[in-house]
C-alpha cells in the first residue's frame, strides 16, 4: 500500500511520545520540586558525599516547615575496626520498661495512634526460659521484680546473618561495617516482608506519621537512626546509632536502673562486652536458626 | 662495695614507689559526687565537738532514719566509719579513705562483685566509651550502704494491646 499516510514508524513513535508525557504529567504537574528530588534519590549506599549534603540539608528544611524544629541530621560512617555487640543480664533485670521509655524519648518514636516501641520486655516463668510462647509483655504489677518471674528485654538483635536484610525486595535494609543493620526510610517501600521474616519481632511499622509531642523531639538525629520516620516505613532498633557512632552509650544502657544493660565494641579486647562473653554464661535467643545475633543475654555466674 | 649497695638501694626504693604510685592511679576511678543528703556532710561539723561512744545502742536523737539492714549483728557504725574523723570511711588496714572511694570498702566484703565493677560489668557506667568523660557510678548511688537489698520499684505501663492501640489516650 504505496499511499498509505499513517506509517508503522510514526505510529511507533507518537506511542512513544504519548506514554513519556503521560508519564511526566506526575512529575511536572502535581509534584513539586522537593517530591521529584525525592523520586529522583539515589540508593543511600551510592550516593557520592556531595549527594548525600543536598540530602541531609533538604531533609533538614523539611523537618523545621513541619515539625518547627531544627534537626541536625548526621550521616556519619561506620568507626572502622568496630563490631557493636550488646550484653543483658538477666539475672538483673526487673522488667520496669526503663529501658523503652528512655528508647522512645532518644528515637522519636510515635508516643501513641499508633504506639511504637522498638524493646519488648516479655515475662517468663522461672524455669522455663525457652517457652517464649507463652511469655507475656503486658504484664502490669504493682511493683517490680515480682516472684516467681524473670523479664526478659528484647530488640533487634543486629544479627551477622539477617533474614530480614535477605528478605527485603529493594534492599531498603542493609547491615553496615560496624554490625548496625540499619534502614533507610526515604528507600523503603513498607511491604513488611521484613517483619514477617524476623524471629525477633524486632521491626515495627509506622502505620501513621509520627505522635511526638512537639517538645519532646530529640533534634540530633542520624539519617539511618532516629530522624522523623513517615507513614508506611518499617523502623527498629540500630543500637542508638547517632550515639554509638560518637562513642557514646545507648539510650537504653544508661537508662537502665539496675545496670544489667552492657554495650561495646566486640573487637576491642579491652571492652565490657568481651568481658561478658569470655567471664560469663552467656547465650543468644534462639540460636538454632544461625542468625547469629549480636545480642548475648548473660547470667551472674 | 657501699656505692653498688646504695645504687641497688635507690634502685630498690624508686622501683617501690613508682609501682605505689602506679596501683594507686590504676586503680582511681571517675565517679560523680557520693549521694550525700542535704546538710549530712562534713560529718565533723557536729561529730567533732561530740565525744566517741563506741558502745552498739539505738540512735534516738539523730541518724533515726538509718535502720542498719547489712549484717548488723556483726556490725555498728564505727566498724566502716572513722572514729577519729569522720569525714572519712576506714579500711580494714586503718588506713582511711574519702566517701568517693567507697568502693574499696565495700570491695573488701564484696570481691566478687568489686572484680566487675572495676570493668564496668557490675553497676553502670555512663557517658562517652570512647572518646569522652566516662563515669563509673558509685555502689552507693544504687544501693543504700546500710540496707543494700534493692527494694522492688513501679514499673513503667505497659504498651497497647491490639485492641486499644489506635485509640490510647
Amino acid at each position: 500500500m504505496p499511499n498509505r499516510s499513517y506509517t508503522r514508524r510514526e505510529f511507533i513513535r507518537n506511542l512513544s511520545l504519548a506514554a513519556l508525557s503521560g508519564l511526566s504529567i506526575p512529575m511536572l504537574s502535581s509534584c513539586t520540586k522537593e517530591h521529584a528530588e525525592d523520586f529522583l534519590q539515589k540508593h543511600f549506599l551510592e550516593m557520592t558525599n556531595d549527594e548525600k549534603e543536598a540530602l541531609i540539608a533538604r531533609l533538614e528544611a523539611r523537618y523545621l516547615k513541619k515539625y518547627g524544629k531544627k534537626f541536625k541530621v548526621s550521616a556519619q560512617e561506620a568507626i572502622p575496626n568496630t563490631l557493636w555487640g550488646y550484653g543483658l543480664d538477666l539475672s538483673r533485670c526487673i522488667g520496669c520498661r526503663r529501658c523503652v521509655y528512655a528508647c522512645v524519648d532518644e528515637n522519636n518514636s510515635s508516643r501513641c495512634k499508633p504506639q511504637s516501641q522498638w524493646i519488648r520486655v516479655i515475662r517468663l516463668k522461672k524455669g522455663s526460659l525457652i517457652d517464649l510462647e507463652n511469655s507475656e509483655h503486658y504484664y502490669n504489677p504493682e511493683t517490680v521484680p515480682e516472684k516467681d518471674y524473670i523479664y526478659m528485654p528484647v530488640q533487634c538483635q543486629h544479627c551477622e546473618k539477617p533474614p530480614c536484610v535477605k528478605v527485603c525486595p529493594v534492599h531498603a535494609t542493609w547491615k553496615e561495617p560496624d554490625g548496625l543493620v540499619v534502614v533507610d526510610y526515604n528507600w523503603c517501600i513498607g511491604c513488611r516482608y521484613c517483619i514477617a521474616a524476623c524471629p525477633y519481632r524486632g521491626r515495627i511499622f509506622n502505620w501513621a506519621d509520627p505522635n511526638v509531642p512537639p517538645d519532646k523531639w530529640n533534634t540530633s538525629v542520624h539519617y539511618l537512626g532516629n530522624r522523623p520516620r513517615m507513614r508506611n516505613v518499617v523502623d527498629k532498633c540500630t543500637y542508638c546509632i547517632q550515639r554509638v557512632r560518637m562513642g557514646r552509650y545507648p539510650a537504653c544502657v544508661e537508662a537502665c536502673p539496675t545496670g544489667s544493660r552492657k554495650f561495646g565494641n566486640l573487637l576491642d579486647p579491652q571492652s565490657e562486652i568481651r568481658y561478658v562473653i569470655e567471664n560469663k554464661r552467656t547465650f543468644r535467643l534462639k540460636e538454632d536458626l544461625h542468625t547469629e545475633p549480636k545480642f548475648y543475654y548473660f547470667f551472674e555466674a | 662495695m657501699q656505692r653498688i649497695a646504695f645504687t641497688v638501694l635507690l634502685f630498690f626504693l624508686i622501683g617501690v614507689l613508682t609501682t605505689a604510685l602506679a596501683k594507686e592511679v590504676g586503680e582511681e576511678f571517675s565517679v560523680p559526687p557520693p549521694p550525700f543528703k542535704e546538710g549530712m556532710y562534713p560529718c565533723s561539723s557536729c561529730h567533732a565537738s561530740m565525744e566517741t561512744n563506741r558502745k552498739k545502742r539505738d540512735l534516738k536523737d539523730e541518724h533515726i532514719t538509718i535502720r542498719l539492714h547489712h549484717a548488723e549483728a556483726l556490725r555498728w557504725c564505727l566498724d566502716c566509719h572513722a572514729a577519729g574523723n569522720r569525714d572519712k570511711l576506714r579500711l580494714y588496714n586503718g588506713e582511711l579513705i574519702d566517701f568517693n572511694r567507697s568502693y574499696l570498702l565495700c570491695g573488701e566484703c564484696h570481691g566478687n562483685v568489686f572484680k566487675d565493677w572495676k570493668v564496668g560489668i557490675h553497676g553502670k557506667r555512663q557517658g562517652y566509651f570512647a572518646g569522652g568523660k566516662r563515669t563509673y557510678l558509685l555502689c552507693v548511688h544504687c544501693h543504700d550502704s546500710h540496707s543494700p537489698r534493692s527494694k522492688p520499684i513501679k514499673p513503667e505501663p505497659p504498651p497497647y494491646t491490639p485492641k486499644d492501640r489506635m485509640n490510647a489516650k
